[in-house]
């Protein structure tokens, strides 16, 4: 994938996802984050991670933010009244968040590795769906069925408490 | 071209852009929302590293996929159990507001 197309879909990202942020309507920051998403899906296939980017598309743009959108409807959320802002909070939020994002680049540029470009592969990943396929129920079988079980509790788990009266 | 830490340095913006919401936001389902950008953003560099550690066989280490499959997987039940909880909240409550629901405050 040419360098310019990496950065236009990073720059998408980052500025939708801070729009996911900046937003006071949940429903834009929830669209906001659908396309954040979907850059992001443009960002693995770039890595030649083909089923990575799929499943982002379907699962995360689709499934999960269905779900967020649905919740919204559900709870009638409008635009967030202006509160008096907690200054001090606030900056304290922001000052720590640049102090993360500070550390992250000082890890990033001692990194020697972090400065090479990526090797080119032997062959295509077109077939990835495969071989992520042998190596999720080859190596990883158990992992695999472990987090079949937890799914099926956070199933359970939602339908009880959705069932039971809260008081 | 485009180099490991360029993706790095993307992925690590992400996740302090999202690491600013739940520091700043006082909206549960906001600060929910930017749980899954900090997710994503630990994705993205597995799945940048998964591609610059290439076999031998001259294909990407799927080992790191496979783990970027298993956290969308905890992810998705995740959200589904933390919405189920806001809504429960918001039937006993009438709000999603962080600074309304403060009985365990300090």
């Amino acid at each position: 994938m040419p360098a310019y197309l990496f950065w236009i879909f990073a720059l998408l990202m980052l500025v939708f996802g801070a729009a996911v942020v900046i937003n006071r309507n949940p429903i834009a920051s929830a669209l906001n984050l659908v396309v954040s998403f979907l850059s992001l899906a443009a960002l693995f296939m770039s890595l030649d991670a083909f089923f990575v980017g799929i499943i982002q598309v379907l699962v995360y743009a689709g499934a999960i933010m269905v779900l967020f959108l649905f919740i919204i409807m559900l709870l009638d959320l409008r635009v967030e009244k202006l509160r008096k802002i907690n200054w001090v909070a606030s900056a304290g939020g922001i000052a720590v968040a640049l102090a993360l994002l500070t550390q992250i680049f000082y890890v990033i540029g001692n990194l020697k590795a972090a400065r090479q470009t990526f090797p080119p592969l032997a062959r295509s990943t077109i077939d990835d769906v495969r071989n992520v396929g042998l190596a999720l129920f080859g190596n990883y079988n158990l992992p695999f069925q472990i987090i079949g079980i937890l799914v099926l509790v956070a199933t359970i788990g939602v339908v009880l408490l959705s069932k039971r009266e809260v008081r | 071209m485009v180099t490991l830490g360029d993706y790095l340095i993307v992925s690590g913006v992400l996740f302090a852009i999202g690491f600013a919401g739940v520091m700043l936001r006082r909206n549960l389902i906001i600060i929910f929302m930017s749980l899954e950008l900090m997710l994503n953003a630990a994705n993205l560099s597995l799945v940048a590293f998964s591609r610059f550690h290439v076999q031998p066989n001259g294909l990407p280490n799927y080992n790191a996929q496979v783990f970027v499959f298993f956290i969308i997987t905890v992810a998705a039940a995740e959200v589904a159990v933390g919405l189920a909880i806001i809504v429960a909240l918001f039937r006993a409550r009438q709000t999603t507001n962080v600074e309304d629901i403060a009985s365990l405050k300090f």
